[in-house]
């Protein structure tokens, strides 16, 4: 499947999904969208690249194995649900918010991070089983 | 009291990481601990005879009642000496016996784990971490039974001691659960006052079976008591520590802990006490037809055992008193026969008594240990054993049913004096065989300690006192509100208990030197291990297996339509005998939402793929039709204001397009595999599958509406979680954990689709 389009369009393609699951994630709060479907959406931007270019290419790309991203994620998560207990002594996943909002990104609260840990989890394994079948397929 | 049982916890884990500095002569160091409790509870004394309790407690699930809590009086003050004392000796002990082993430091690091848990087991006020305790000692008991591991038999023994007893593990939850269903608390003295309440409910029968099926599985009653010989393939110290002197006693600890909540009923005497008689009887008659030491020392164990249960079940007070005594004597002569054998096994390579003889002129300490040993087992006065014996005959004469329990009293010390003295004084009699000439008397590290348990077996019989202040008396203070003064004496001048005493002495002599241990006698036995407990349990477990293999052979028989069928067909099932008693279609059509002429044409264009996928015949085609289906799906969603729910829908699509593709596109294109006959079968199951479900789906629209929920988030999304996006609030704030889970489970599905597929690669390469 490697044309010439799909693989020069890829190569445009590939950083503006990324941002755009990026975008997804952080509206997630207030408008539709959040981690689960930005994680999604970045999993099929690599995995688009790798139909383009071949998936030794996206690996490249990625640097490492997708799969770190799981642990990460989750550690993230984790620690953003106990981050209540640790800094203000309240019960667990109790939201955290800072007051003031931060410029481009808007409020800032742990409810953001764990939403970044569901992102990086659903990215990291979505892409560990669709490069794993497609290895040994 | 907490730091005394954490102590093992603490040790256990350090051995884990320093443990590979452990395994040399070093090691006996680790006897520190057991020491230093035994120092700590001995130093308790004094105050708990003095009738104190030691209360503490610290906050676990406050919630649900499950709370760390520890109480110290007389009961498991006697429990934690024991545990103590007799962990002290096995540990010094063990220093010598496994001297050089590489596993030592695992070793130390089970008994210690097993110590640390036995002494939270009898100091636990609280039912439910009691269980855990439990539960501990039983996992603990598992890896020191197996603990060599490379022996089949060790292993098979371990797994039958850990089903049995983990058996009785989960009666003791359930026991636990009703216990404290009924009287609300989990907290044992709190059940105390409420013993009345508790007698008096429906479901006290159940309660009691379940804490009996607990105390009988651990405490090696019968019909369960076939994993103790079993156990016996453990390491000797092993056996002296956990399935003689400890462990064992876990169940009639719990019998006597429980005697004033549940006891005083005819439930609670006529089991105990026929279980016990049965046990003690048993087993004591078993003794006869055994030539392994170990295997002596095993079935004298469950005897002894069962004249615990049996005194409990007596439930008198003067019977209770005896049981104090009595565990205090056991402890002491088994313990020390244990290490006896030990010792012998050690030197001689062997436990076979028909071929231990005149030990005595090697092994001399050794050997008057043994004998005195026997004394006490045997109840030869001046030892704690005669004591105790008189006690017991006190018990049973003042009982309902005196002469028959008598009897069987005196029937089944008999021959726990023969099997005390075949142990204990037979191996060093007679001649010694020329092969152990060269034997050497081991290090005072083995001999020692049993020379030390059974000169206290002494001190205690001349001066009964001791015992009476220290244990006897705090024990009846705990069981009877109103207690009597316990006076326990060495020579109560001539009676008819004195005359039964001397009576078992003398039957007990005639037993010992007219029955010789043979092979023959053992053989003999063997012919009836078909319809022995052991063998019907190990037959009924083969069966489990057996019909296990079936139910899954056709269950779970690897092809993936065969699953989906099974579960679409269940749900059929279930779904269809649901609607076939409450069938009726009347709906309220002006209720739903009108049809509009694009939810037509998607429709339709849903229904020609589905068509397509299945009549195709090109497998990416098919799959292509599939991801058709599922993206006019995420239109609908759309349609109906779910922005959220179609974007995920329309990604989970496209990546599952991808996969199918993936998987598909190296793949032969469609062959025709299945026949008609089955195609229809699947045409037919999803077909009903979804007419089944549209109705389901119609028949909820007909349900009243709650719309609590759904006000809740939308009124406080904001107010509480700073979003305006519900979905999205519910996910990451709200319902956070479910989703911090749905991750994990996300994380444990891709690492086992990597693991599966890379294993098969490998093993692939290798071919």
């Amino acid at each position: 499947m490697k044309t010439i389009i799909l693989k020069t369009a890829s190569n445009y393609l590939l950083p503006v999904l990324l941002l755009f699951s990026v975008f997804i994630l952080l509206r997630g709060h207030y408008l539709p969208g959040g981690g689960f479907v930005g994680g999604l959406v970045a999993a099929i931007a690599f995995v688009l690249d790798a139909f383009a270019n071949g998936l030794q290419n996206t690996k490249q790309v990625l640097k490492i194995h997708p799969g770190f991203f799981m642990p990460v994620g989750l550690a993230i998560a984790f620690l953003s649900a106990i981050s209540p207990i640790l800094f203000a002594d309240l019960p667990l996943m109790t939201g955290l918010w800072a007051h003031e909002p931060v410029p481009v990104l808007g409020k800032i609260g742990s409810a953001l991070f764990f939403d970044t840990g569901v992102y990086l989890v659903v990215i990291g394994a979505a892409l560990t089983i669709i490069f794993t079948i497609s290895e040994s397929a | 009291m907490l730091e005394a049982v954490l102590v093992g916890f603490i040790f256990a884990i350090l051995l884990v990481f320093v443990g590979r500095w452990f395994r040399g002569p070093i090691a006996v160091v680790s006897a520190l601990i057991p020491i230093g409790l035994f120092v700590y509870f001995l130093w308790h004394i004094g105050g708990i005879s003095a009738g104190d309790v030691i209360y503490e407690s610290y906050r676990w699930i406050p919630s649900f009642g499950v709370n760390l809590s520890f109480k110290l009086d007389g009961l498991s003050l006697l429990f934690s000496l024991m545990i103590t004392g007799v962990g002290s000796l096995v540990f010094l002990y063990t220093a010598a016996y496994l001297k050089g082993h590489k596993y030592l430091d695992r070793f130390y690091g089970y008994l210690s784990l097993f110590m640390a848990a036995m002494l939270g087991l009898v100091l636990s006020d609280n039912l439910i971490s009691m269980f855990v305790f439990w539960e501990l000692t039983s996992i603990s008991s598992f890896f020191l039974i197996g603990f060599n591991n490379d022996s089949k038999a060790s292993r098979q023994s371990a797994l039958v001691a850990l089903g049995i007893t983990g058996l009785g593990g989960l009666l003791l939850l359930g026991g636990a659960l009703l216990l404290g269903f009924i009287s609300g608390t989990y907290e044992i003295s709190e059940m105390l006052t409420q013993s009345d309440v508790i007698t008096q409910h429906p479901y006290y029968a159940l309660a009691a079976i379940l804490m009996f099926g607990a105390a009988f599985t651990k405490s090696a009653q019968f019909p369960f008591h076939f994993w103790l010989p079993g156990a016996m393939k453990a390491p000797t110290p092993v056996s002296t520590y956990l399935h003689s002197a400890t462990m064992v006693k876990a169940g009639v600890y719990l019998l006597f802990r429980f005697s004033p909540v549940l006891g005083q009923t005819e439930l609670w005497h006529t089991t105990l006490i026929s279980i016990g008689a049965i046990t003690m009887l048993y087993s004591a008659i078993h003794i006869i037809f055994r030539t392994d030491l170990k295997g002596i020392l095993a079935y004298s164990t469950i005897s002894a055992l069962g004249i615990l249960v049996f005194l409990i079940g007596i439930g008198t007070e003067a019977a209770l008193i005896a049981a104090s005594v009595f565990i205090v004597v056991h402890a002491l002569y088994k313990a020390s026969l244990f290490l006896i054998t030990g010792i012998i096994d050690h030197e001689t390579g062997t436990r076979d008594i028909t071929k231990l003889t005149g030990l005595r002129k090697v092994l001399l300490p050794v050997a008057i240990a043994g004998f005195i040993a026997a004394l006490i087992s045997g109840g030869v006065p001046p030892s704690i054993g005669f004591v105790g014996k008189d006690l017991i005959y006190e018990a049973t004469l003042h009982s309902n049913n005196a002469v028959l329990l008598t009897v069987l009293a005196i029937a089944t010390n008999a021959l726990l004096f023969y099997g005390g003295f075949v142990a204990g004084v037979k191996p060093f009699m007679g001649q010694l065989p020329k092969k152990f000439e060269k034997i050497h008397l081991p290090s005072p590290l083995m001999w020692l300690p049993p020379l030390i348990m059974v000169t206290a077996g002494i001190i205690f019989g001349i001066a009964p006192g001791l015992v009476e202040t220290t244990f006897a008396q705090p024990i009846v203070n705990v069981m009877f509100t109103s207690a009597e003064d316990v006076h326990l004496k060495l020579w109560h001048g001539f009676n008819l208990v004195l005359g039964l005493s001397a009576l078992t002495l003398a039957v007990g002599t005639i037993l010992y030197f007219l029955l010789k241990p043979t092979h023959q006698k053992e053989t003999f036995i063997s012919q009836f291990n078909f319809i022995a407990p052991k063998d019907l349990t190990l037959k009924l477990s083969d069966g489990f297996e057996w019909f296990g293999h079936i139910w899954t052979g056709y269950f779970q028989n690897g092809y993936l339509r065969h699953y989906l069928s099974i579960v679409v067909g269940f749900i059929i099932l279930l779904l269809g005998y649901l609607l076939l008693f409450d069938f009726d279609l009347d709906i309220d059509y002006a209720s739903l939402a009108r049809i509009t002429v694009y939810e037509i044409a998607i429709v339709l264009m849903m229904v020609i793929a589905i068509i397509f996928t299945v009549f195709t015949k090109s497998r990416l085609a098919a799959v292509a039709a599939m991801g058709v289906v599922g993206f006019a799906f995420s239109l609908f969603f759309l349609f109906y204001s779910a922005p959220d729910l179609a974007m995920t829908q329309f990604s989970v699509d496209t990546l599952t397009v991808i996969l199918f593709v993936l998987v598909l596109y190296k793949l032969p294109t469609y062959l025709k595999l299945t026949n008609d006959k089955i195609r229809i079968k699947h045409g037919i199951l999803s077909l009903s599958l979804g007419g089944l479900i549209t109705i389901l789906i119609l028949k909820v629209l007909n349900e009243p509406k709650n719309t609590e929920i759904t006000d809740f988030y939308a009124e406080n999304a904001y107010k509480l979680a700073h979003g305006k996006n519900i979905v999205n609030v519910i996910l990451v704030d709200f319902r956070g954990i479910d989703t911090m889970i749905e991750i994990s489970v996300l994380v444990v599905a891709a690492l086992g689709v990597f693991g599966l597929l890379k294993l098969r690669l490998k093993t692939k390469d290798k071919k």
